[in-house]
């Protein structure tokens, strides 16, 4: 599985793709697969506010139900309502289609401690 | 990656490692959680079949004269019940009449008995059984065979075509709950007409030393009827599917089998058995809690431990719970006080400290059509 060079990535396995003030953010193919079948996705309503490092939501497969940690601050600007029906696409395309949250990013600072494609990976162990 | 280099390993481990599969710490053993996907396996079970290295699971044998009558006094079922090559269902209780453990009994046509015991509680079942039978001098050896014996479950519609395949046992004269010793594939096997999928199928046991190369030969066997080798997860939400108690969620040493809805397999008429008397008394003074099943209503999934709740106060836990990928719903089973531990009761399930609307429905959830 290839991690794509524009994402930002953390140690929980979150990304986040940053664009102007916005980012976007969902969680990384190393997680889906480790979780396996998704079945459920909790995220948190547009205008809610999520903080770096904190829980905003939970993907819930068969077997198990995990937290998902923010890897930036900011207010929620839209959440992917195409999970709510068809949570199995996390599976199918985390880094694309099946992103989580997008995000006015509220401290700019933020980005500097996440990793690169490069450096998850040498995380992952790959 | 946490450290499993002291995990215990079936003679299977090397096949799950070089298929890929997703391993997991079960009860102290390194298993697969699964192999594909736990809904792939789950459906491969239910519409097919599916190839589960059960392996890890513990045997009992109990030998001699007196093999019958000490199993009857150490298991809650009435064992004179059965047949030769006949297997049922059955319980292992304290004094106190907690569970020590579920198991299944066979019984042998020269009398010995075949106990299959769950894998992390076969030395606690071994000991257990030494201890009560201390003193009461049945004619009888009791031995844990376990390394004697690997074990592989097939599952499914199609377990029977599978496995006919590979042995000259006529399988459609084994009846459900029954069981012969035979061969598979030229070696020796106890061939089960049981399982723990609210499916038919066949659980062998066979020498570990022939359990690889029966895998791959059952895996090509089942090819042409989709055959897929499942892990625990899929095994998880098969038994939670049929409502079947896994031994540390429904039944534990603090509960009872008949809080458990279990109590066709405890026969109290049979004379005495460890636990008797402690049951005895529970039933006269009245069950205060019972297991039942559940539904979400709302969104949310409730599952293993989440607290239960009934008119906006505490009332209970989940034991099991999960998605059926059968049913497509949210299923699960709880302990509810007793009054409110049948069908069509409102219940609230608290996930991540929020209430979220369930209602108790009746068990199994799924039921296989009669054949």
């Amino acid at each position: 599985m290839s991690y794509p060079d524009n994402l930002k990535y953390t140690k929980e396995h979150e990304w986040v793709l940053v664009e102007g003030d916005q980012g976007t953010i969902g969680i990384t193919d190393h997680a889906q697969s480790e979780l396996g079948d998704i079945v459920f996705v909790d995220l948190p309503k547009p205008g809610a506010t999520v903080t770096k490092g904190s829980t905003f939501g939970s993907v819930e497969s068969v077997k198990a139900v995990s937290d998902i940690y923010a890897p930036v601050s900011g207010e929620v600007l839209a959440i992917n309502e195409a999970l709510g029906s068809a949570p199995e696409k996390l599976n199918a395309d985390p880094h694309g289609a099946a992103w989580l949250i997008k995000v006015k990013l509220s401290k700019a600072d933020e980005l500097g401690s996440l990793l690169s494609a490069a450096d998850y990976q040498k995380y992952l162990g790959e | 990656m946490s450290d499993t280099t002291d995990l215990k390993r079936t003679a299977l481990f090397e096949t799950h490692i070089s298929s890929k599969a997703k391993m997991v710490d079960f009860g102290g053993w390194h298993m697969p959680v699964q192999y594909s996907s736990i809904i792939e396996e789950h459906s491969a079970v239910r519409t097919g079949v599916g190839l589960f290295d059960v392996s890890h699971m513990g045997e009992i044998e109990v030998r001699g004269p007196q093999a019958l009558d000490l199993v009857n006094y150490v298991a809650t079922n009435n064992a004179a019940k059965l047949k030769p090559w006949q297997a049922h269902y059955s319980a292992l209780l304290y004094e106190h009449g907690g569970t020590v453990d579920d198991i299944l009994v066979h019984r042998l046509p020269n009398g010995d008995m075949f106990l299959c015991v769950n894998a992390s509680n076969q030395e606690k079942d071994f000991d257990h059984i030494k201890t009560v039978v201390a003193g009461k001098n049945f004619d009888a050896d009791v031995d844990l065979a376990s390394s004697r014996y690997a074990q592989i479950a097939v599952q499914g519609p199609k377990g029977l075509a599978t496995l006919q395949k590979l042995t000259k046992t006529n399988l459609s004269e084994i009846k459900y709950y029954w069981f012969a010793d035979g061969a598979v594939s030229n070696t020796p096997a106890r061939i089960a007409r049981t399982g723990y999928t609210g499916e038919d199928g066949f659980e062998i046991y066979i020498e570990p030393a022939e359990a690889t190369r029966l895998w791959k030969e059952l895996l090509s066997a089942g090819e042409e009827f989709g055959i897929k080798p499942c892990g625990l997860g899929a095994r998880n939400t098969l038994r939670l599917e049929a409502a079947m108690a896994l031994f540390g969620h429904e039944l534990t040493a603090s509960i009872n089998p008949l809080e458990a809805n279990l109590g066709w397999i405890v026969k109290m008429d049979k004379g005495d058995f460890v636990g008797r008397a402690a049951l005895e008394k529970l039933q006269a003074a009245g069950l205060t809690r019972t297991l039942v099943g559940f539904e979400m209503k709302e969104r949310g999934i409730g599952r293993d431990g989440y607290e239960v709740w009934v008119d906006g106060k505490t009332a209970g836990w989940v034991t099991s719970g999960g998605p059926s990928p059968t049913l497509n719903k949210n299923i699960g089973l709880c302990y509810l006080p007793t009054a409110k531990a049948h069908a069509g009761v409102p219940i609230q399930v608290i996930i991540r400290n929020s209430p979220v609307e369930a209602v108790t429905v009746t068990t199994p959830f799924y039921k296989r059509a009669k054949a």
